[in-house]
């Protein structure tokens, strides 16, 4: 198993959990004591990225440039890392701006399919001498061959390294084992994991996907991320120490930001709870989860009916809008069924 | 290809060539089927045979209309750009259809933009203290060519660009998804306004309005949710569903556009052989 470096996405798919939330305070608390703990790089923002503080997937509670300039204030031997969706924020109002206040790196997420939209945010970056990497989220609604196929679309635009998203948490270890030993085989590029929690299977499903050959982790501390959260950080540490691996990360500083700054902002412990296993059963992205319990709660549907619609749907990240609709028609028949 | 067929629908256009780069591609190959006249050599047919035409459509990408758009002016043809370049005057037929006959490059904005600017522009009228409106448009994945994906960059920050532009709101935004979902889904657009006290009767009484002129030159132009308040917000969604001309009715985005291009082509023939 090769040496593994660690992405830190705790304040920005954390970030969803607390409704886009997180105080200024938090990412420099945060980013001062996850600086210089081994961690390669802390990306910032809103749970969507760059751009989008909207209607649609919930305001910030601050802009994407005050959070970056915290953060890159605190921050001095880790990376500074950004999110992006194409079609979210745009180069003009959002990419450049953040390039300029000085983040290192930028993760460009895309479903799965849909590669090729991130052309020119890659290249973008590459041209402005910085880090992009291509994040395939939602990777289980595709093959291997066509997950290849837009990952080597990714590497040809410049990225530095593709990251498949576990986005439902749906993944059985041994999808994930085929999938990243396929792509780890024909790309040239790094391969990354970022798993989500919906199945309990998110640090096992990171340590698989080292041993298949990724080089990345993508995870959060406290496994703190919507729904089910994400890979816990200090716990694939600590697996990987357990089986002899170094993995150059100060354990001791990830429990500790763990524990000090998280915690106190964490509502509630994280956990799995029903809704959050369904929607991984349904294979839905894991941050549709508290529009799902609002819409449930105000058009009186059961949460788990919403979810598996929405899988029948095959909805993607960023079509909140569609959580309605789906909770006005289960409405609707459970009137005509009286 | 989808315009073409608009175009030969019409009572007031002729296709005289129908050009591209690719001989093998699907557009050429159908066009010489139904006996349009065609060339692969982009717009150095148009310069090879100035006559050909008055009016040229194009439909390539942003940057390569940047290269079109001299050209096309130096020949004086008129002009309708359905990139998202910004090149010309940007028109939304139900808005300013005469305004842009009066500019020799017309740009149709977006799918998006043709869509929602006009019920923002509606919207300001009645509630002219609105800061902020946002667009979301979903396609899917299916329609969004490659034209589309490559400029992606462009078709958001145009699109944002219009809805300010038209209506006058002091700060906008768009977000488009393209959805791979299959059965592909029809183009659905959902636009939201911040706004306290809506009048609501007078909102749903012009938006319908509007939508009923769009659905003049776009069919397939429907209120999918007529304007609902809810959480100091207001929602309006639209779905556009394709007349189904070449492309599959799923393709709504396509067609606004095509439709809206058609509707300006057709105006200024009307105007120019009164």
């Amino acid at each position: 198993m090769n040496k593994p470096i660690f992405f830190d996405s705790t304040l920005r798919d954390g970030s969803h959990v607390v409704r886009h939330q997180i105080s200024i305070e938090t990412i420099t608390e945060y980013c001062k004591m996850i600086d210089g703990s081994g961690v390669y790089a802390v990306i910032v923002g809103h749970g969507n990225g760059l751009g989008a503080s909207t209607l649609q997937v919930g305001r910030s509670l601050h802009s994407d440039l005050e959070m970056i300039s915290a953060a890159r204030a605190a921050l001095h031997e880790t990376k500074l890392g950004a999110f992006m969706l194409p079609g979210f924020g745009t180069i003009k109002d959002d990419l450049a701006p953040a390039l300029d206040a000085g983040v290192d790196l930028v993760c460009v997420g895309v479903h799965c399919t849909e590669a090729d939209v991130t052309q020119q945010y890659i290249e973008y970056v590459t041209g402005r001498g910085k880090e992009a990497i291509g994040v395939l989220m939602m990777y289980h609604r595709a093959p291997k061959e066509r997950l290849l196929e837009e990952a080597k679309k990714m590497q040809s635009y410049g990225a530095r390294a593709v990251i498949l998203m576990d986005s439902a948490g749906s993944s059985t270890v041994d999808m994930v084992r085929q999938t990243v030993e396929y792509l780890v085989r024909h790309l040239q590029i790094p391969v990354g994991f970022h798993a989500h929690n919906n199945l309990s299977m998110a640090v096992a499903n990171s340590f698989v996907a080292l041993e298949s050959g990724a080089t990345i982790i993508d995870g959060t501390t406290r496994g703190f991320g919507a729904g089910a959260g994400n890979c816990q950080l200090e716990a694939v540490v600590a697996l990987l120490q357990k089986n002899g691996i170094d993995a150059g990360v100060e354990l001791y500083k990830l429990l500790d930001a763990g524990e000090k700054v998280l915690k106190p902002i964490m509502t509630k412990p994280q956990g799995i709870d029903p809704v959050s296993i369904v929607s991984g059963l349904a294979g839905v992205f894991s941050g549709f989860a508290p529009h799902v319990k609002r819409a449930a709660e105000e058009f009186g549907v059961d949460p788990r009916d919403i979810f598996m619609e929405l899988g029948r749907r095959n909805v993607v990240a960023g079509q909140e809008d569609i959580i309605v609709d789906v909770a006005v028609e289960l409405a609707k028949r459970q009137t005509q069924n009286v | 290809m989808d315009l073409l067929f608009k175009v030969r629908r019409s009572e007031l256009l002729a296709c005289s060539i129908f050009t591209g780069r690719d001989p093998e591609s699907k557009g050429i190959q159908k066009a010489k089927e139904i006996g349009i006249r065609t060339s692969v050599n982009s717009i150095q047919a148009i310069l090879d045979e100035p006559d050909i035409c008055e009016i040229v459509f194009d439909t390539t990408s942003a940057k390569a209309h940047a290269i079109h758009a001299p050209i096309l002016k130096k020949l004086g043809k008129f002009v309708i750009d359905l990139t998202p370049s910004r090149f010309g005057k940007m028109c939304v037929p139900v808005i300013d259809l005469e305004d842009g006959l009066h500019s020799e490059n017309i740009n149709m904005v977006t799918c998006g933009g043709q869509a929602i600017a006009p019920l923002a522009k509606a919207l300001m009228e009645i509630h002219p203290e609105i800061e902020y409106i946002e667009l979301v448009a979903a396609i899917s994945s299916k329609s969004a060519g490659s034209g589309t994906r490559a400029n992606i960059d462009e078709y958001t920050q145009t699109t944002k660009d219009a809805i300010e532009y038209y209506s006058g709101v002091p700060r906008a935004k768009a977000l488009i998804i393209l959805n791979p979902a299959e059965p592909p889904i029809r183009m659905h657009n959902t636009m939201y306004a911040e706004i306290t006290n809506p009048k609501l009767e007078e909102i749903i009484r012009k938006v319908a309005e509007v939508a009923a002129h769009i659905k003049k030159y776009v069919p397939g132009y429907t209120l999918a949710l007529e304007p609902t308040y809810e959480n100091g917000r207001l929602t309006i969604m639209v779905e556009v569903e394709g007349q189904g001309d070449y492309l599959p009715a799923y393709s709504g985005n396509l067609d606004i556009i095509t439709s809206a291009a058609v509707r300006v082509a057709e105006e200024y023939a009307r105007k120019k052989y009164e």
